[in-house]
């Protein structure tokens, strides 16, 4: 069965087969993706605009804010969990994972 | 292309759910199918019930619809009752201990921890007292809120209350307005101090006078939420008393009519005002949605408006304190401090409002209490209560002022800890920080999140949920903003300090109360004192630091299960649990972390 994927309570979880699994309030550091001038941008996700997959990886469109410097943005393709065998497995929110980086814009 | 939402919506909708919950309920939790869950939550909110955040499955909120605030006699022991018996959690609140009552800035009631099973009992109870939980939450009419005191003030112009319960018996007792686009928030005030908050609402009803002829201008499009926070724009209609509710059906038509059904984000109809304009919304009104020819504004109150104001007058700022009625009885405000009154403390009160009062009890949208009807010469035995020591009638400014949303103890939106938060920050500052002896009013709105359900844009001192890193690691942490306030001249707070942690907060604000006591113009208010000063000045003005207050939730209090247990982990959570709270087995462990 397909797995379904949503956006729920305004945006604040991404549900995965009627679960919710992936929270905004986390802080997530971008290492790669030019979000702002720190070295690595530790950015809160503050809101999610969409969900959707990229191979057997969830990705995520959204809007964050990195904690140190207060730049805001939204970005588009973060990764944060795949499924495997049918079943979903979140990223930790606090580990650097460049391949899952995402772009910045929607 | 509709959303999920719609779609859902579109199938089972209105009152054609309760009977869906009648059968998980009497079937149980594990009932509702996994694959449907989604949908189900989101059409249970029609009935007033919100599934609780993760970590809490199978928990629920449950909010009971006060019109107006106003728990006629016997209603409150009954809500005090079934919290008492229903509204049971796995662990205690540190503050507030097994049971409680939240009285929330709509004017409404809030129970938490309603386990499914027991759903159709708990209505039973209720609506045997007159009480519903229909349409307190989803896409409809939501509570009609207004000055609390309306029928009673003094200070009335017209007697909303009246209005209010038109409006309740013709949109919310039926299926008229079932699905609309997104929620429908309506204030009717007809008091002369602007108690109904109108500016925050979709909808206004606010008082006023055409040609002799009492009744109601009605403005459009105001709210707090998503960061885009506006002001009901006056869109230049007088209503007579006895027609403000076809203005109300033709409005809410227009908005169920031309509301956008495809992005959730951009639903409320501040969004259609800010894209039509406040003419064309009015032309609409009139070409397409009443039989009636529209009259121009009539000649309102704004300019005597006080409440929340952070305006020195002669009016209400809030309805806490003894006050006058217009009947030479006397009503009594207590303050709740962040709405949260523990269960036998609701049942005490409730035994005190028939001893003293009529049994009535009323809601206010600062989340405090009125006890009303109450005689002069009972007046000094009630103030002599041992209840009313915690519920004070004339607190510390900072106690008073103290709002606060439901936060990650039980919300699925919220950033940060709230309630339990506020509470410490209004006791350290009661105890350590002093403003000038003449102001009684100092408000600090905490809100977890941008969908501003204390308010936070209206205070003095504002408080948005936000994080930060503190040495090396996340913290939760607040923005704050300054000089929001309503009154004549509404005006929303300017976010002048960011990310400040959760523990330097009282230190700002006392920072900040020591420069306005050092250098505030005679008895220039807060809201004067910041309105006088540019945003840089007003930066250099947050000056946050550590303080002897100490904040035990600095952690990702929404990654636990529950804020306050001693093992929070989500791991420890008992939930989802059967009725009798007993843990059910997961299936599968797809909350664990991949591996990378």
């Amino acid at each position: 069965m397909a797995t379904q994927l949503r956006v729920l309570d305004d945006g604040a979880w991404v549900s995965v087969d009627n679960r919710r699994q992936v929270a905004t309030t986390d802080i997530w550091p971008f290492a790669v993706t030019d979000f702002c001038d720190c070295s690595i941008a530790f950015v809160l996700l503050e809101a999610f605009t969409s969900v959707g997959v990229d191979g057997r990886e969830v990705v995520v469109d959204g809007v964050g804010q990195c904690v140190d410097c207060g730049t805001k943005d939204t970005f588009s393709g973060l990764g944060v969990g795949r499924v495997l065998d049918g079943s979903f497995r979140a990223y930790p929110s606090g580990d650097v994972r460049s391949f899952s980086e995402p772009t910045l814009g929607e | 292309m509709p959303t999920d939402v719609e779609e859902w919506k579109a199938d089972i909708y209105g009152t054609d759910i309760r009977e869906h919950i009648e059968r998980f309920a009497e079937e149980g939790w594990q009932s509702i199918p996994e694959d449907e869950r989604d949908a189900w939550f989101e059409r249970f909110k029609w009935y007033g019930l919100y599934h609780q955040r993760a970590g809490q499955e199978s928990y629920f909120m449950m909010r009971i619809g006060t019109p107006n605030g106003v728990l006629d006699p016997g209603q409150l022991r009954v809500v005090g009752e079934v919290a008492r018996e229903y509204a049971t959690g796995p662990v205690d609140n540190p503050e507030f201990g097994d049971s409680w009552v939240d009285f929330t800035t709509r004017q409404s009631i809030q129970l938490h921890w309603i386990k499914v099973e027991d759903i159709v009992d708990v209505w039973d109870a209720l609506e045997s007292a007159g009480l519903s939980t229909v349409q307190a939450c989803g896409d409809s009419w939501r509570n009609i809120v207004g000055c609390p005191v309306a029928g009673k003030d003094e200070h009335e112009h017209v007697n909303a209350l009246e209005t209010v319960k038109d409006f309740q018996r013709e949109f919310k007792e039926n299926d008229r307005y079932e699905n609309m686009p997104r929620k429908w928030k309506v204030a009717v005030t007809g008091c002369r101090e602007g108690c109904g908050q109108g500016d925050i609402n979709d909808l206004a009803f606010e008082p006023a006078t055409k040609d002799g002829v009492k009744g109601y201008n009605v403005r459009v499009g105001g709210g707090l939420a998503r960061n885009e926070p506006r002001l009901a724009r006056d869109i230049d209609v007088f209503v007579p008393f006895e027609k403000a509710a076809k203005v109300a059906d033709g409005m809410s038509a227009l908005f169920e009519e031309y509301g956008n059904r495809e992005d959730r984000y951009s639903a409320r109809i501040k969004f259609l005002v800010d894209e039509w304009g406040a003419e064309t919304v009015r032309e609409t009104l009139q070409a397409e949605f009443v039989d009636f020819e529209l009259q121009t504004a009539g000649e309102g109150f704004r300019d005597s408006y006080s409440y929340n104001s952070g305006r020195e007058n002669d009016g209400h700022d809030d309805h806490v304190g003894v006050h006058p009625q217009a009947d030479g009885k006397h009503y009594v405000g207590l303050n709740v401090l962040v709405g949260r009154m523990g269960t036998e403390d609701v049942l005490e009160l409730a035994d005190l409002a028939e001893t003293y009062g009529s049994g009535e009890v009323r809601l206010t949208q600062r989340q405090n209490v009125i006890v009303t009807d109450v005689p002069d010469e009972d007046l000094n035995d009630f103030l002599a209560e041992d209840l009313l020591v915690d519920y004070e009638p004339e607190p510390s400014p900072f106690m008073r002022g103290s709002i606060a949303c439901t936060g990650t103890e039980f919300c699925s939106l919220s950033i940060v800890e709230t309630k339990n938060r506020m509470v410490r920050y209004a006791r350290h500052l009661r105890d350590n920080v002093s403003l000038p002896d003449e102001v009684e009013d100092f408000h600090v709105h905490l809100s977890g999140c941008t969908a501003s359900c204390a308010q936070p844009q209206i205070a003095d001192v504002s408080l948005r949920g936000m994080k930060t890193r503190k040495d090396g690691e996340p913290v939760e942490a607040f923005d704050l903003g300054l000089g929001g306030g309503l009154g004549e001249n509404p005006r929303f707070a300017d976010w002048v300090g960011e990310r400040i942690p959760a523990d330097e907060v009282p230190g700002a604000i006392a920072n900040l109360v020591e420069t306005y006591k050092a250098e505030r113009e005679g008895s220039e208010t807060f809201r004067d004192f910041v309105e006088a000063r540019d945003e840089e000045e007003l930066e250099a003005l947050v000056d946050p630091e550590e303080t002897s207050y100490e904040d035990p939730m600095m952690h990702n209090t929404k990654r636990t299960w529950y804020p306050y247990a001693d093992d929070d982990d989500m791991a420890a959570s008992p939930a989802p649990t059967a009725a009798d709270g007993t843990p059910l087995d997961q299936d599968g462990d797809d909350a664990a972390p991949a591996d990378d």
